[in-house]
């Protein structure tokens, strides 16, 4: 079995059009940088992105929502990123803002095959509209639907040929769940190592969730906010 | 005097009990990790996916894959645990953060909060704040209590769209600290230096005063 493939350019083959994709990563921490640009070199658009964030302006999905790429967001902050706040307000594009619980939730229902579930998160505010309410134990919870995708694109530190993937320190976020819940993944990874380097108690995604494995090159990593002390 | 922002975050962290898992929202509520009193054990669950956020990393070390909910870079303290969204959300919605802080637009006198869009101005998202106050068994919000053009922002009722309904318990603001209860709200402590009056007037919504009211001890 060998789930490895030459590049970005290979592993993005057959992302079209109006698909519905998963993108990892909490601002550009565990985003898949490389995925990403080959996506922007193709054109694709009309596309529907589940990603927890909207990247920055100038970087990750935000080069996606400069070039008009991206029919719809799913997203729980975009707050970094002003052309998405801007594209969001002026209504060319379409935004459904999820709390960060559910969307997590929802995307790891997904993968796990539970089509819905309650949670507390929303209740009483706008995300209850249109809405199942129900009360257990006397207190109330809204019914929210899993989400899948076409592709999901997740960023790992490590991989090998079997699909399994190892993250490191808080690049694993949205990776891990969306790696179940798509259609086909694709992993974008720093490392490739020998089957049986991994050792089995360190894999924080089974292979069977990985239908795709490259390396990347030149990724930049950036960071948002270098906060050192003085 | 009002208290400026680290005096909130240093009367809000007078809270803290030992052994306490704390989650900070972003801004104010992010200092009150520079006060953690002496002697007691606090652990910040960061929702990014890190339960034990260290200090700010030493300079030049600042590491892309370790930030925080703010998007900052930190360190991991000894004994600190990675684990992913969903794992992250599991400790806020089940119940196991002992204490949740943030800030807020506005605050009603029932317990309802604002804190995540202003229509038409703001829409940045709500990220992990409808989750935490859907869940916490302790919300305390950290606020200035009025808003740059002087109005109250503890209210009768919240104008701005709801974060969450009938759960936040305490509000620090830079001139009261105030317990909210069945009946309104409850002022408990009043900023070294400022008077009941002046809350009385700038709060909105119930506010009831009881007895003497003592300064705070910051």
């Amino acid at each position: 079995m060998n789930k490895i493939v030459k590049n970005a350019k290979e592993a993005i083959k057959g992302i079209q059009d109006n698909m519905t994709l998963m993108l990892g990563g909490f601002g550009l921490c565990g985003i898949p940088e490389n995925s990403i640009t080959e996506l922007v070199n193709n054109n694709v658009t009309g596309l529907t992105c589940i990603s927890n964030n909207a990247g920055v302006d100038d970087f990750g999905l935000g080069l996606l929502l400069h070039k008009h790429q991206i029919k719809k967001m799913i997203s729980s902050y975009v707050g970094e990123n002003k052309e998405f706040e801007r594209q969001l307000l002026s209504g060319e594009l379409e935004v459904e803002l999820n709390p960060q619980g559910t969307l997590a939730e929802r995307i790891r229902a997904g993968g796990a095959g539970i089509p819905a579930f309650f949670v507390p998160a929303g209740v009483g505010t706008e995300v209850a509209e249109g809405k199942e309410v129900r009360k257990f134990d006397g207190k109330e919870y809204l019914m929210e639907t899993c989400l899948t995708a076409d592709f999901a694109i997740v960023k790992a530190w490590k991989a090998d040929a079997y699909g399994n993937l190892v993250y490191r320190d808080t690049a694993n976020n949205f990776n891990n769940m969306m790696a179940s819940a798509g259609k086909i993944t694709i992993a974008e990874v720093e490392e490739i190592v020998p089957v049986g380097e991994l050792a089995p108690n360190e894999i924080h995604t089974p292979g069977i969730f990985v239908q795709r494995v490259f390396k990347a090159e030149n990724l930049e990593k950036r960071i948002e906010f270098v906060t050192e002390q003085e | 005097m009002a208290l400026d922002k680290n005096g909130i975050a240093k009367r809000i962290a007078q809270e803290l009990q030992d052994g306490y898992y704390v989650n900070l929202g972003i801004g104010i509520p992010t200092l009150v990790a520079n006060y953690i009193p002496e002697g007691i054990e606090v652990i910040l669950q960061s929702e990014n996916g890190l339960l034990g956020i260290g200090p700010f990393p030493a300079k030049g070390k600042a590491q892309a894959d370790l930030i925080n909910a703010g998007k900052q870079t930190i360190t991991a303290m000894k004994g600190a645990a990675f684990f992913d969204s969903a794992t992250s959300f599991a400790m806020i919605r089940g119940g196991h953060i002992d204490l949740t802080v943030l800030g807020a637009f506005e605050v009603s006198d029932q317990g309802d909060i604002s804190s995540w869009k202003i229509p038409g101005k703001m829409v940045k998202g709500m990220g992990g704040a409808m989750d935490l106050v859907a869940s916490a068994k302790n919300i305390i919000v950290a606020t200035t209590h009025t808003d740059r053009a002087g109005n109250s922002k503890l209210l009768k009722s919240c104008t701005l769209p709801l974060t969450g309904v009938k759960c936040v318990k305490k509000i620090v603001t830079d001139l009261a600290f105030i317990e909210v209860t069945d009946n309104g709200f409850k002022l408990l402590e009043r900023a070294p230096g400022v008077s009941v009056e002046e809350i009385v007037e700038k709060t909105d919504g119930k506010l009831i005063v009881e007895g003497d009211i003592p300064e705070m001890n910051v």
